[in-house]
């Protein structure tokens, strides 16, 4: 969680165009960028890149985020340099990110990074004037998955405003869920926490939601009525290497399982959205159920892209 | 050791530095950021008094010296409560309480192993997170830290 005190950045370098985080963005940013990334759903393919140069550089290998973030480049036209693990970088010779990115700041017009360190990316845009856009790193930050989250929640229910959305699994760890959960806190949102003690939404984000009047209730019990009432259910995975006492684990993996016979009466305009990948906490007939979600908002990370990456280049779709 | 005794000895210094008010847990922290250990001055160290504010305190005197600003400012993360008196020929010329900066740079280390900035050679980067236990967010991995948990670089 960020920028509850205001910072004075007015003492670094920072390059106004770079998206770190997901806290970085206004509501209005936020509303921008989703009606760019619809603009590019309409429009995929296009020369808005013609002559740029992105670089992917990938310290740690991410496969679907960089494949997602180099076809964004190149259906809009542009080339794309860079490296997908940092064993084939000078990485591996010792050579430490600031001179990295300052060597690759010579050829390319904007900079995608995914690192497992934390605090990376922030790191990079103060080296740098040219802009950074955060694919991750380690358990802090990966803006990309809540604007393409968002912008699943803002086409399939037609608004980001006043939504019910249920957060299912593991709530301690899981980045997505407290990121989405930051960029909603504009939007009136109501939330349920479903997860068992030991993965609870941590107190930090509680405390978010009474500072600003945000309805949540929390449950151990996955049950049909908390589904009942959802419009968003947002499931994430339980990983084993969570827990100190595994016994713990045993009892809890199959109890945040979501089955198909659980949607009975659930809303039919409700959708189920994970970041993939899925284990076992949603089981596979769920997958040809209408309101199951997760594969297409996993192609909207597309346009979501294609919208972060125009911005950070200043090239307004609409405009040009 | 009374009260009385205590002002005593802090009027007596000709000239230099009494820190007051510190949390008696932190005073030997206190004593290590101001680089006691390899100072020629004169110095006396008081612990577990009796503290006019309730509780104990401790209390370092430090002869012929006025400490940086940047010094006290490092002082104030893990003992907000501190008084800094500055005295010359016999006489308190000045006396305030430790100032929080609202932004700490390359003053402590982040607790997370994970962070840029223990595994980069860079200065790390706190914002006051909360002024009243007081508490530090890091600038590059937003992880918290208590005052009194932090590791003063």
């Amino acid at each position: 969680m960020r920028n509850f005190v205001e910072s004075n950045q007015e003492s670094f370098p920072m390059n106004s165009h770079s998206l770190v985080a997901i806290d970085d963005l206004s509501r209005q940013d936020i509303l921008a960028m989703l009606e760019r990334a619809r603009y590019f759903e309409q429009h995929p393919n296009s020369h808005l890149l013609d002559g740029r140069v992105v670089a992917t550089l990938f310290f740690e290998p991410s496969t679907r985020t960089r494949l997602s973030f180099e076809t964004a480049v190149n259906r809009l036209g542009g080339r794309v340099i860079g490296f997908s693990d940092a064993s084939t970088s000078s990485t591996s010779k010792g050579e430490t990110l600031k001179d990295t990115i300052k060597m690759v700041s010579n050829y390319a017009d904007l900079i995608v990074m995914r690192h497992h360190l934390e605090g990376a990316a922030q790191y990079a845009t103060e080296v740098t004037d040219i802009p950074i856009v955060n694919a991750g790193d380690g358990a802090n930050q990966h803006p990309s998955q809540t604007l393409l989250d968002l912008y699943s929640l803002l086409k399939t229910q037609g608004t980001l405003d006043g939504l019910t959305i249920t957060m299912v699994g593991d709530l301690k760890y899981g980045r997505t869920v407290h990121s989405l959960l930051m960029a909603l806190r504009f939007f009136s949102p109501k939330f349920n926490f479903v997860s068992c003690p030991e993965l609870r939404m941590p107190r930090e984000y509680i405390d978010l939601c009474d500072k600003l009047g945000i309805e949540y209730h929390e449950y151990t019990d996955f049950s049909p009525e908390v589904i009942n009432e959802s419009d968003i259910l947002y499931m994430t995975r339980v990983q084993r290497e969570r827990f100190s006492d595994i016994m713990e684990y045993e009892r809890v993996k199959n109890l945040y399982t979501l089955r198909r016979s659980m949607l009975a009466d659930a809303k039919p305009t409700m959708k189920i959205l994970h970041p993939l990948p899925r284990v076992n906490e949603i089981s596979q007939d769920v997958d040809d159920d209408p309101r199951a979600y997760y594969f297409q908002q996993a192609g909207n990370g597309l346009f979501a892209r294609q919208a972060i990456i125009t911005n950070a280049l200043g090239i307004d779709p609409l405009k040009s | 050791m009374s009260e009385k005794k205590t002002s005593l000895a802090v009027a007596a210094l000709q000239a230099g530095t009494v820190i007051d008010h510190i949390p008696s847990d932190a005073l030997f922290r206190v004593a290590h950021i101001l680089g006691i250990e390899n100072m020629a001055n004169g110095v006396t160290i008081g612990n577990n008094l009796p503290s006019s504010r309730g509780g104990k305190k401790g209390i370092i005197k430090v002869e012929g010296i006025e400490f940086d600003r940047e010094v006290l400012n490092r002082i104030a993360v893990i003992a907000p409560t501190a008084t800094v008196n500055i005295i010359r020929d016999y006489d308190v010329v000045s006396k305030h309480t430790v100032e929080l900066p609202q932004t700490l740079i390359g003053t402590m280390r982040c607790p997370n192993p994970k962070c840029i900035t223990n595994n980069e050679p860079m200065a790390t980067r706190f914002d006051v997170a909360n002024p009243d236990t007081p508490s530090f967010r890091c600038h590059y991995c937003n992880h918290t830290v208590a005052g009194a948990d932090a590791e003063i670089i």
